[in-house]
This record gives structure tokens, C-alpha cells and sequence, in this order.
């Protein structure tokens, strides 16, 4: 410690001895409040995150279910989840709800991101309106979508029908309840990352657009050599946690659909929770998690390497 | 703004246009949740549709008090969503000053390891968590629904980084004043980080009154039920009461539009962070 005040330096420095037992003493302070500072939340993630993590795979080896010894069973779990029909349907629209969902909130909140960057006495008004669903829950949003998207009388046909727009069964059907999921879930997430996507465009120095603008560029030309470009972190972290939120999407799921009619929105999660809480067939139900997380990770390895590898020509 | 052409005036038009659109498409939910909240169980499918009932009453809401103990349920939800926020705020606080302002040995492999943390996908360690909670005797507790909650690396990062930000001077001259390292914390260091701290306890109470898988499973007693699931108890396989749905979601969802309208500029930073530090 060389920042120490004077008069306090003078007296270690008069004494040695002391000055290094002062510099010990700092040192194991450092260490013991350190250590002791770190360790609640240390020990919480070790007990209710990684110890699980790990236990995810032990049970995913096993028969466990609620009754009875669970026994050690290799890798029949995952033989059995590969020739599963319900499981490989499941990931496949686990991915059509992803690869959906992504691109619509992308494409949506970046657009009401160039819509407010405009200075407007409005703005204020219209980015808190974009916003409110942030602050109500997934299931309270499901909730009232299930409401409006009623296969019959819902709200939603009767708007459309008034309009002269032909209706649908939305919830009610086979072909459009992964569709109607989708739609609400847009709706929930669109204004959140309308607000990042709109703090990535502001940062972006404003001589570069006028520059732009004065070597004749117009908006469009703008936007894609310009804004774009500079844009490519924000995108990229928003691309990342939406991915994230589309692969997890349970909540909505289960209050608007529980995965129907008929299996058409039966994620992976959903079949899951299905085995797992209402059939306690644990063992199988934790292979499928992990399955499912392993699949996505080396997806995601892809994806980082691919964006890395586009950073690097441009 | 100032209007230079009829071009611009086209593109000023448009432009609201295109807002106000939007603008319905957002607020309307919301909009309709509460009207339909008011109404007779007869009106809700009313054709032609009606958004302000004649007979609008505050029957509904009532009657969700009485049909379940939402009051309970509110409850239930106020005190987990309460105690995760405050107890993560002070562990990461304290984690996150550790790691950015002590040193220690083994600190930057504790760093890491506990930044790892956040590949673990919620959905892997549900099952395991849930027998954990059963092994412990936690099951139907207001532990099972606090404890496993609090432990998150999202905030440790965060407030480490603010930590690494502070200058060392305010903390030397405590030190010097004879505080000790503890004392540094708390008087110099946490006071310090107000604004991170108000912005973390919106993005975490937000988070755990919303949530709804884990206290699912966690619990299954109607008396520790939350309110996510508690709306839940108006529907049933014989069909669902919407009118009462609809106040249910109202009165759930009232504590976070309170937080929303009165912190809005909070979280909104809070989410502009949680974007920049990516």
C-alpha cells in the first residue's frame, strides 16, 4: 500500500518490522473479506446451479422416477429419445417457433428503433406504449392473447372480419396455433429490444450518417452502409438473447396452448415438463434437458464462430 | 419538428401514422384486459363488442378475492419477489466489490468460474433442482421459492463492473481514517452504487413476481401458491371464466405497471446496460 497518508507511512517507516506485519495484516483482511464476501453467492451457485447441472447428467443415465431405486442404465435414455417420434417432432418445433421468433422481433424492434430515433416531441409517448409489455408476465400476456385469439368470438376475428379480412381459428387449430403463439410472443418481447436496439443506433456518432448524407447517400443507403455495420455488436447480443428466450419459451406456451391442439405446439420444454411433472419419469425427462442443451450448444459454438469469421472479411 | 415541404409533411403524416398503428397494436391488450375486467360474464363475447360496459361494476374483482385466496396469492408473491431482490442485492454486492476490489488468491478463477455459470440453461437444472428442494424438505416453502432464485452471475458481473469503475481514492481515505475493509464496503463503496443497485432490484423484482415455472413446481399447496400461478385457478378443463381471468390478470399485473410508470427511466437504463455491456 503506497497510498497511505503521511503521518500514518512516517510511523511504519520508522519501524520496519511493524511496517511489514501492517502489510500482512492488510493482506490477510484482503483475503478473509474476499473469501468471505464471495462465498454466500459461491456456495449458492455451486449448490442450486452447478451441483445440479452436474446431477443432470447422472440422472440422465439413470430410471429414475418418483418411485423406486433409481438404477444405472447407460445411455438407454438417449438411444430411447432418438427413436422417440414425440421427441424429434418436439425439437422441430422448438426450431420453428426459434427460427420465427428471432427474426420477427429482430426485424420488428429494429424497425420501431428507426421510427423513434426520429426527434419527436411524440417519442416519449410512443417508446413508453412499445414498452408496456415488458413490465406485465408472460402469463398474464398468454393470458389475455388466449382471450383475443379465441378460435370463435375472440376479439382478433372480430376486428378482422369488421375490416373484411378473412378470420382464422388462431388457437383453435392445427395450422395456426404455433403461428398465434408466435405473434404473442413478438408482441411481449419486441419492445425491449426496440429500447437496445435504439441505445446501439444513438451511439452511433452522428458525423458518419452526415457525412454520409453529404456524399449523397439517401436513407436506405444510410441505413445499409452505415447504420448496419455499426450496428453489428448491438444485433449480434440481441440476436444471442432472443435465441436464448426463443429455445426457453415456456410460459406462454403452456397458459395459451399446453402444447395443443393436437401436439402442434409441443415444444421440447413443454414435453419435458410433461414427463418429467406429470408422468415423474425423471430420468428421461433429464436426458431430454440435456439433449436439448447440448444440441444448443454446439449450435451456438457455430454461431459465435460464424459471426467471428464475418468480423474478420469485413 | 419543422415542416420545410409537402414531402416532409407527407413523411410527417406517415410517420404518425405508422406510430399510432403501432401504438394500438401494443396498448390494445391492455386496453381490452381491463375493459373486459368490468364487465358482466355475459358481455364478454358480446356481438357487436363492447369496450365500456353499462354495467361496468367492481363485481369481478371481488369475486376473485372470494372464489381463491388471491390475496394470498399477491402475498406470496410480494414476500418472494421482495426477499430475492433485497438478499441478491446484498450478495452480489458484496461478491461483485470482492472480485473487483480485493485481492485474493485464486479471485480471477472464481471470476470465471462464476461468469460460466450463465451458459447452465434453466430447463437442465429444473429437474435435479426440484428433488433437491423435495430432499431438502423445502417443497411447499417459502424457502423452495427464495433460495434457489438468488443465485445469479448476471448481477455479480454487473455490479463488479460498476466496482472496477469507482475511484480508489474515496476508499483510501476511509482506510486511512482507520475503516476497516468491511467498513469501506458498506459506508463507502455500496452508498456508491445506488443507481446500479435501484436499477438491478427493478430488473430483479420484475423478474421473480413474473415468474411461473419454478414456483409451479416448487409448490403445490394453494396457500403458497404465487399470483402467476394462483390466475391460473380460473381456469379449469370446464372452461374458463374469462371476466374473472381478466380482473385476476389486472390486479396481478398492477404492482410491475406501478413500478413501470413511476421507475420507467430506471429500466429503461437498466436494459440499455444489459445491451451495451453485451
Amino acid at each position: 500500500m503506497t497510498a497511505i497518508a503521511p503521518p500514518r507511512s512516517k510511523q511504519q517507516s520508522r519501524n520496519p518490522v511493524q511496517r511489514l506485519r501492517e502489510m500482512d495484516r492488510d493482506k490477510l483482511e484482503q483475503m478473509i473479506v474476499g473469501y468471505g464476501f464471495v462465498l454466500p453467492d459461491l456456495l449458492g451457485l455451486l449448490i442450486f446451479m452447478v451441483g445440479p447441472m452436474i446431477m443432470a447428467f447422472v440422472i440422465s443415465f439413470t430410471d429414475w422416477r418418483l418411485v423406486g431405486d433409481p438404477q444405472f442404465i447407460g445411455l438407454d435414455n438417449y438411444q430411447k429419445l432418438f427413436d422417440d417420434p414425440r421427441f424429434l417432432s418436439s425439437l422441430k418445433r422448438t426450431a420453428t417457433f426459434t427460427l420465427q421468433f428471432v427474426p420477427a422481433v429482430y426485424v420488428l424492434s429494429l424497425g420501431m428503433a428507426l421510427l423513434l430515433k426520429r426527434r419527436s416531441r411524440a417519442n416519449g409517448f410512443f417508446r413508453t406504449v412499445y414498452f408496456m409489455p415488458v413490465a406485465m408476465s408472460l402469463v398474464v400476456a398468454g393470458v389475455i392473447w388466449r382471450f383475443m385469439f379465441d378460435p370463435s368470438n375472440g376479439i382478433i376475428n372480430v376486428i378482422l372480419s369488421e375490416l373484411g379480412l378473412p378470420t382464422s381459428k388462431w388457437i383453435g387449430s392445427v395450422d395456426t396455433a404455433m403461428t398465434s403463439v408466435i405473434i404473442m410472443s413478438v408482441w411481449k418481447s419486441a419492445g425491449y429490444f426496440m429500447i437496445i436496439l435504439l441505445a446501439g443506433i444513438e451511439d452511433i456518432p452522428n458525423d458518419y450518417i452526415e457525412a454520409a448524407q453529404i456524399d449523397g447517400a439517401n436513407r436506405w443507403q444510410t441505413f445499409r452502409h452505415i447504420i448496419m455495420p455499426l450496428l453489428k455488436p448491438t444485433s449480434f447480443f440481441v440476436l444471442v438473447i432472443l435465441s436464448i428466450q426463443a429455445l426457453q419459451a415456456f410460459d406462454q406456451i403452456y397458459v395459451m396452448t399446453r402444447g395443443g391442439p393436437a401436439y402442434s405446439t409441443y415444444t421440447t420444454l413443454i414435453y419435458m415438463y410433461d414427463k418429467a411433472f406429470r408422468q415423474w419419469d425423471f430420468g428421461y425427462a433429464a436426458a431430454m434437458s440435456v439433449a436439448l442443451f447440448l444440441i444448443i450448444f454446439v449450435l451456438t459454438l457455430i454461431q459465435v464462430r460464424y459471426f467471428r469469421s464475418g468480423e474478420v472479411r469485413e | 419538428m419543422t415542416v420545410k415541404n409537402p414531402r416532409s409533411l407527407f413523411g410527417t403524416a406517415l410517420w404518425y401514422t405508422v406510430c399510432i398503428v403501432l401504438a394500438i397494436v401494443f396498448a390494445g391488450p391492455f386496453v381490452w384486459m381491463v375493459s373486459n375486467s368490468f364487465k358482466l360474464p355475459s358481455e364478454i363475447f358480446a356481438d357487436p363488442p363492447i369496450l365500456i360496459s353499462k354495467n361496468a361494476s367492481f363485481d369481478n374483482y371481488r369475486e376473485v378475492f372470494r372464489q381463491a385466496p388471491f390475496e394470498r396469492y399477491m402475498l406470496n408473491s410480494f414476500i418472494v419477489a421482495t426477499s430475492v431482490t433485497l438478499i441478491a442485492l446484498l450478495l452480489h454486492a458484496m461478491a461483485g466489490y470482492a472480485l473487483a476490489r480485493l485481492n485474493f488468491p485464486g479471485r480471477n478463477v472464481i471470476f470465471v468460474g462464476i461468469i460460466s455459470t450463465l451458459m447452465i440453461p434453466f430447463y437442465t437444472i429444473l429437474i435435479p433442482l426440484s428433488l433437491l428442494v423435495k430432499e431438502l424438505g423445502w417443497f411447499n416453502t417459502y424457502l423452495a421459492l427464495i433460495v434457489p432464485a438468488i443465485p445469479h452471475a448476471f448481477g455479480i458481473f454487473w455490479l463488479r463492473q460498476f466496482f472496477l469503475g469507482i475511484p480508489s481514492d474515496l476508499e483510501d481515505a476511509a482506510r486511512i481514517d482507520g475503516a476497516s475493509r468491511v467498513g469501506v464496503f458498506f459506508r463507502i463503496a455500496l452508498p456508491l452504487a445506488r443507481p446500479v443497485l435501484a436499477a438491478l432490484a427493478v430488473f430483479f423484482f420484475l423478474a421473480n413476481w413474473d415468474s411461473f415455472l419454478w414456483p409451479l413446481i416448487a409448490a403445490n399447496k394453494p396457500e403458497m401458491r404465487v399470483v402467476q400461478v394462483g390466475i391460473q385457478s380460473f381456469s379449469s378443463e370446464h372452461g374458463v371464466s374469462w371476466h374473472l381471468i381478466m380482473a385476476a390478470s389486472v390486479v396481478a399485473i398492477l404492482p410491475t405497471m406501478l413500478l413501470f410508470f413511476t421507475l420507467q427511466r430506471f429500466i429503461v437504463q437498466s436494459v440499455k446496460l444489459s445491451g451495451l455491456k453485451g
